[in-house]
């Protein structure tokens, strides 16, 4: 952008441009003492185990800012096609834009193949974007689905490389949620004793760890129905105040009262529905 | 997508030339087209990303090709590219954006969305490149 005149066009994707730029603002900011602005991580634990007819997975729902929560009560399992669920750790906004366009390209391609997308593609696909930008993206997710050959459930790290088994932890509460699996986790459970094993992992990981909290996420998925139980469970429940300081009626004398009528007509009335958790 | 048999198309991908100084006609720096040279701008790339960026499509291509000619002969090769040669020519002037429908149904990009058509939309840039300089640039006439 700084020529004299663009001569070809221009191309999209990444742009490299403000690099160089950031590189020597970091070094002015450090040397006058502050620290540049954090990426919102989601300090998290997500889980996925396969039980007898399908899977389960699970994630907490906090996101940290540094040592801030930033959202209390956010969504970590996306959605990427009708049968298959993909819960997401690292930087939040990496994890959100690869499951989309994911999602994207894998409706993209059943709408060519006409047939319902099979897990192990949406593996692929992941596995080998990650891998072209070598860990930059700082996404960790646990892919887990039901397709024509059974339940299938990857576990996928930043720089690409990928584990298919029937149990996996990501997160910085991974291993307090691995130990739960590690001692109760059996072959072929029933699908009330999968929920309750996933339940128990992801409360090991909120109350041991930092960066995972607030409330348990769950998404059974088997052939046909997919339960996105959201919350599932409130672990971190916010206290209730047991004093009021707000004074009586009648506290202060009144003197005098007059009253102005104003009239007013209801022209509009819409709802806008918050998340106030 | 990605094809196997990489090892041995590794002598095949693009040599990095990356970050050179962007020579004129008679051999020096073209500042008139692409502003003042600098020698800590040129030799490193500022990400580590970049130069892979770059030549990304070149090397799949190289790669994609390498293995068809291995498989099924170097006819393959040649008439996919003869064919994408004639549908690149298939453009508007250089300043407008054309739509290179065609390249993208035989390249395979019609099925699929990656960053390239999230981030920096070229139909959405905000500077518009100047026609006459343009359309004489690729005319090599300028």
């Amino acid at each position: 952008m700084s020529t004299l005149s663009m001569c070809q066009t221009q191309l999209g994707g990444f742009s490299f441009e403000n690099c160089k730029r950031n590189a020597v603002l970091e070094t002015e900011v450090t040397k006058v003492g502050c620290r540049m602005p954090a990426a919102r991580k989601t300090g998290t634990t997500i889980v996925g185990v396969v039980f007898k007819d399908g899977l389960v997975l699970g994630a907490d729902t906090r996101a940290t800012e540094g040592m801030i929560v930033a959202d209390k009560n956010c969504s970590k399992i996306h959605y990427i096609s009708p049968n298959i669920y993909c819960c997401g750790a690292g930087t939040a906004a990496d994890t959100e834009m690869t499951t989309q366009i994911i999602s994207s390209n894998l409706e993209l391609h059943s709408l060519s193949t006409g047939r319902l997308p099979r897990v192990a593609t949406a593996n692929r696909m992941l596995k080998q974007m990650l891998f072209r930008y070598q860990g930059h993206i700082g996404a960790a997710l646990v892919l887990g689905g039901m397709d024509c050959n059974g339940p299938h459930l990857y576990s996928i790290y930043p720089h690409g490389s990928t584990d298919k088994l029937p149990y996996v932890t990501m997160g910085s509460g991974s291993l307090a949620a691995m130990a739960v699996f590690e001692d109760r986790y059996k072959q072929d459970m029933e699908e009330e004793d999968a929920k309750r094993l996933v339940r128990d992992a992801i409360a090991a990981g909120i109350f041991n760890d930092l960066g995972s909290g607030s409330n348990i996420d769950l998404c059974v998925i088997t052939k046909g129905r997919v339960d996105y139980l959201r919350p599932h469970d409130m672990a971190n429940k916010k206290g209730v105040r047991t004093g009021n300081y707000k004074y009586k009626r009648g506290t202060t004398g009144v003197l005098t009262k007059a009253v102005t009528k104003l009239d007013l007509e209801v022209v509009e009335e819409t709802i806008q529905t918050m998340d106030t958790s | 997508m990605n094809t196997r048999g990489l090892r041995s198309q590794l002598k095949d991908s693009v040599p990095v030339t990356g970050m050179g100084p962007q020579v004129g006609a008679y051999g020096v720096q073209d500042t008139l087209r692409s502003g003042f040279s600098s020698v800590k701008n040129e030799l490193l790339p500022s990400h580590a990303l970049e130069l892979s960026e770059k030549n990304f499509q070149l090397n799949q291509d190289k790669m994609n090709f390498s293995t068809l000619r291995n498989i099924q002969g170097l006819h393959a090769p040649l008439k996919l590219q003869m064919e994408y040669r004639a549908a690149r020519q298939i453009q508007r002037l250089p300043f407008l954006q054309s739509s290179h429908l065609a390249l993208d149904t035989l390249k395979g990009n019609d099925e699929s969305i990656s960053f390239e058509d999230i981030l920096n939309d070229p139909a959405q840039s905000e500077m518009m490149g100047e026609p006459h300089i343009m359309v004489e640039y690729k005319l090599g006439m300028m």
